[in-house]
């Protein structure tokens, strides 16, 4: 495997972008082909990491380092182990099932969706894999402005609205992360953005954070990933930036945005803070609590179905965190998974409801019923998908959740208990609203002559469900792959823990 | 000595070339016939490229020259860099300004040029007394410049307000001037500043002065609260000369600022450092909250320059190299993109200055989208977004100031950039996500203008992506800094 592998997939996209930007933009067909197929390459080029990434190598892997800005002692350094991997490939599959579900939904400014889609793509996997706090930054945030437009001009009604709170909720906690990125930076005597060295310094004592520092730079960093996550009550974007985005938007949102939030906590706030990551974790695990439940009850109240899923993901991100903060092998090994179903279930669950709304134009649950008469494909991949979500043993849901609640019930019985009510909770909302919308009668007559699902639209969804089957039997082989990388975090998170009390 | 200044005239060849140059555009004026007059834009940029070749001839000099009154040194050199790029892009920008509103092609660029004399000389100086000179010739040069549509209200009033607060603030300069010569008989930086570390100045009137000079010099970069008149007179005035005015006099301003009270004044600064630290907090904020509910283009522009000012105060604050050399790449970045965003309202604004709200802006991503790129790169720029120069501008103020250990002024800085980030989005929300009107009329373009974009996106690109080189040459343009 060449050494700029990661570098080759990180920009292939941006390249893609950079065509279509001189592609006229009469020829809508070429460009989704075009677009479609500089996906596709990302996915193939990406698909070999998963077999060449060496197990026993909890480090990073890939790695590739140059000098960008000497002068602020800023480098191109990328690089994955095992818990950015699959973040990678998560990207990676999603991007160009999104590309194929808007294949017929988008007719208007064809050319600049895809761009933006692309020039996404490029700003996602460049955060899962950059190395080098600057470089990370820069993604980070450059991956906003494509996600703003392609939620305010192809989004819904209050597309506008949705797109400049999203902007700003993220620029917000951002600009924070950004001075303690600096402040990092400065503590370690100035001479490096490098994460790995950042770390390094830190477990050879060349860099000793007070109390103080630790638990001002812990917020700022935890701020920003929070706000991304969304921990409750920093949710507020969510449900607007998800209902108005346009299907395409709403997965790749709610499939790779989000993770990107706890992808940091566990990158970043773990290994480089573990004294303040303690005194927090009580707090944290509370919220996380309290969003899994409020999550799942607001969901469960909801009377449009793209709403229900937007708030389900407070819920099940809700989980994630607790994961995390569970602080052991088995919560942060759950919280690993689910990011990764959760992509997939929550993906699949919002390109559904974008199918029923492209026969329909509503989502609103009382509209349908019955469905499983006129569409018994749709009807049955949903109730995989519905199941997957809730966490039905033998698909992927379960294995997450199961870990979570494992390590969570070692940290704190209490919120263990709470949270495993939420699993029941979130089995209500999700059977509920399939009972509403398959079951039963056809009870409005304009659903009675809806086509079925078409060839394309199985082959959007045909990826996920395997993945879903894949990730529920045979979860093994992903975990094994994480395992080392995790169990790094943790002993860097315990080793530097028992050097503070020194 | 007498010998010597002969040989010292190098030292201010640009100043020298300048000013030829633009008495020859005037001169040329009056005899050429109508039809030929345009000419004097190429003439000045000719002026402007001579210029640059002699100011580069000089890097690497350092000291002072005519008897202490002249400084060439790597900051002074940056400076006069960067007044020669924002003269050559309102040099550009205004030739097809003027041909599209009837102005005096000649007079303009004329004008122009005189007032980039005046700014080279700001930064040159090594002598208060130089400093108001060097200030009023750069004054009476934009006096004219805000005017120069003689018959457009607008315009009057614009050169009428600056006219006022502009005399008025000299005043508060002369009368700071007059305490701190009272106090050390000098009028010489660094004579000054020799004398007040003798101990042998009154600190009293010290302090007095640089209060003043410092209210003064706040008048003509705008910071609060001597901000007022900069929205009015950004409307009113011709639009290339609001682009120019929002850069070169601010970097000028501050480029003095910093020099007479780090050289002269460290340890008056000292005291002051509080009403400085007040006034960059006031100025971010008064600014970006001002600007959230305009609804015209220029007038936010204009609230967002007082903004830019609060950052560009916080480099003055953190008092040293670091925050010196970002303030020097700030402002050169800062120009760039500017004078790239007013560009484009000049051109959207159509003849007469007309359509210069934000509803006017309604379709153009779709309809011009080359135009509509370009300006959102200017105003993501300007909101501070990676891979923009402004993004590393802020970057490199914002490090300076942790550096020295301003935390909380690096926290409501970087507050103040994500609020300004709503208000640059406005624009492009309208841009690309509203419909054109049914009357839509397009942009006309001018290959000058063109330039101009294109010039500045490509800068703001550059020093945006990688911005190392800059970075190296504004920190060794400041070595030896006090």
């Amino acid at each position: 495997m060449p050494h700029s592998i990661l570098t080759l997939i990180t920009f292939l996209p941006a390249g893609g972008a950079a065509l279509l930007l001189f592609w006229p933009r009469t020829g809508a067909s070429a460009i989704r082909n075009i677009a479609m197929g500089v996906s596709l390459l990302t996915l193939l080029l990406s698909l070999p990491l998963f077999p060449a990434f060496d197990t026993s190598n909890p480090g990073m892997q890939f790695e590739q380092s140059a000098a960008w800005i000497p002068s602020l002692g800023i480098r191109y350094h990328v690089g994955i182990d095992g818990i950015s991997l699959f973040l990678v490939l998560l990207t990676t599959v999603l991007t160009p099932v999104a590309i194929l579900s808007s294949w017929k939904s988008i007719q208007t400014k064809v050319r600049e969706y895809h761009l933006f889609m692309l020039l996404l793509e490029t700003g996602m996997i460049g955060v899962f894999v950059a190395l080098d706090f600057f470089l990370f930054y820069v993604f980070w945030e450059v991956m906003l402005v494509p996600m703003y437009f392609l939620i305010g001009v192809w989004g819904g009604q209050r597309r506008i609205y949705a797109a400049v709170k999203f902007f700003l909720y993220t620029m917000v906690g951002s600009v924070l992360m950004l001075l303690a990125i600096i402040a990092l930076y400065l503590l370690n005597g100035a001479t490096t953005f490098d994460f790995p060295a950042i770390l390094e310094s830190l477990h050879q004592g060349n860099l000793i954070l007070s109390p103080g520092q630790q638990h001002w730079l812990f917020l700022a960093f935890f701020f920003a990933f929070a706000i991304k996550v969304p921990l409750f009550p920093l949710h507020t974007w969510l449900p607007d930036a998800h209902v108005e985005a346009p299907t395409a938007g709403s997965v790749v949102l709610a499939g790779v945005l989000l993770k990107m939030g706890t992808y940091g906590i566990v990158r970043f706030c773990l290994p480089l803070f573990p004294e303040a990551t303690r005194e927090f974790t009580p707090f944290i695990s509370l919220l996380a609590v309290v969003g899994i439940i409020y999550g799942a009850l607001v969901a469960m109240v909801q009377t449009d179905i793209k709403k229900l899923v937007a708030y389900s993901s407070v819920s099940h991100l809700g989980f994630v965190v607790l994961g995390i903060f569970a602080l052991n092998e088995q919560g942060l090994h759950g919280a690993m998974y689910q990011m990764l179903n959760h992509g997939i279930s929550t993906g699949a669950l919002f390109l559904l409801v974008g199918m029923l709304y492209d026969r329909r134009h509503t989502r609103l649950i009382d509209e349908f019923g019955g469905l499983a008469d006129p569409l018994p494909v749709f009807s049955a991949i949903f109730m995989i998908v519905a199941l997957s979500s809730i966490g039905l043993p033998m698909l992927n849901g379960f294995v997450g959740e199961f870990l979570i609640l494992l390590g969570a019930f070692d940290a704190d019985r209490t919120y263990a208990v709470i949270a495993a009510s939420g699993v029941i909770l979130s089995a209500v909302y999700m059977l509920w609203v399939y009972q509403r919308v398959v079951f039963g009668q056809v009870t409005n007559p304009r659903n009675r002559r809806l086509l079925d699902l078409d060839f394309r639209e199985k082959l959007v969804l045909l990826p996920l469900v395997v993945l879903i089957f894949w990730m529920g039997i045979y979860s093994e082989s992903f975990l094994r792959k994480m395992d080392g990388s995790v169990s790094q975090v943790l002993q860097h998170f315990r080793s530097s823990a028992v050097v503070m009390k020194h | 000595m007498d010998g010597s200044l002969a040989l010292e005239i190098p030292q201010i060849f640009p100043e020298i070339a300048l000013s030829v140059f633009g008495i020859a555009i005037l001169l040329l004026d009056t005899f050429l016939p109508k039809s030929k007059r345009h000419a004097a834009t190429g003439i000045a940029l000719a002026a402007i490229a001579l210029t640059a070749v002699f100011t580069l001839g000089l890097v690497g000099e350092d000291g002072t020259f005519f008897s202490g009154m002249i400084v060439v040194d790597g900051f002074s050199i940056f400076l006069r860099i960067t007044f020669l790029v924002v003269g050559a892009l309102t040099v550009l920008a205004s030739s097809s300004y003027a041909t599209r509103e009837n102005l005096a092609v000649g007079e303009f660029q004329a004008l122009v040029l005189f007032a980039i004399v005046g700014m080279n000389l700001m930064a040159a100086s090594n002598e208060l007394i130089m400093i108001f000179l060097g200030l009023e010739t750069l004054s009476i040069a934009s006096y004219i410049l805000l005017g120069i549509k003689r018959s457009d209200a607008k315009s009057n009033e614009a050169a009428l307000k600056y006219f006022l607060l502009g005399s008025f603030s000299s005043a508060f300069m002369l009368y700071g001037i007059a305490l701190a010569y009272g106090a050390t008989r000098t009028t010489n930086l660094e004579a000054i500043g020799r004398e007040i570390a003798a101990g042998s100045a009154g600190m009293t009137l010290i302090y007095v002065a640089v209060g003043l000079l410092f209210v003064g010099f706040g008048f003509k970069v705008a910071v609060v609260p001597f901000h007022v008149w900069t929205p009015d007179v950004y409307e009113g005035a011709p639009t290339p000369i609001s682009a120019f005015m929002s850069v070169g006099p601010k970097a000028a301003g501050f480029a003095v600022l910093v020099r007479v009270l780090m050289v002269a004044f460290p340890a008056a600064y000292a005291k002051w450092l509080g009403l400085v630290w007040l006034s960059a907090v006031l100025t971010m904020f008064v600014g970006n909250c001002v600007a959230l509910v305009q609804s015209n283009i220029k007038r936010m522009l204009a609230y967002s320059s007082i903004a830019h000012a609060g950052y560009i105060l916080v480099a003055v604050a953190t008092r040293n190299q670091e925050g010196v050399a970002a303030l020097l790449f700030y402002t050169l970045t800062y120009a760039l993109m500017n004078i790239g965003a007013f560009t484009i309202v000049s051109l959207v604004s159509r003849q007469g200055d007309r359509k210069t709200y934000l509803d006017d802006y309604a379709g153009l991503g779709f309809k011009q989208p080359g135009l509509a790129a370009a300006l959102s790169i200017f105003l993501l720029s300007l909101a501070g977004i990676p891979l923009t120069a402004g993004f590393a501008g802020k970057f490199f103020i914002f490090r300076a100031a942790l550096e020295s250990k301003f935390v909380w002024l690096a926290i409501i800085g970087v507050l103040n950039s994500a609020i300004s980030v709503y208000y640059y989005l406005r624009v492009i929300v309208v841009m690309y996500m509203k419909e054109a009107p049914d009357d839509w009329s397009p942009v006309a373009m001018s290959s000058s203008a063109i330039a101009v974009i294109a010039l500045s996106v490509l800068g703001i690109l550059q020093f945006g992506i990688f911005p190392d080189m800059l970075i190296s040459l504004a920190r060794s343009s400041v070595i030896g800094y006090r």
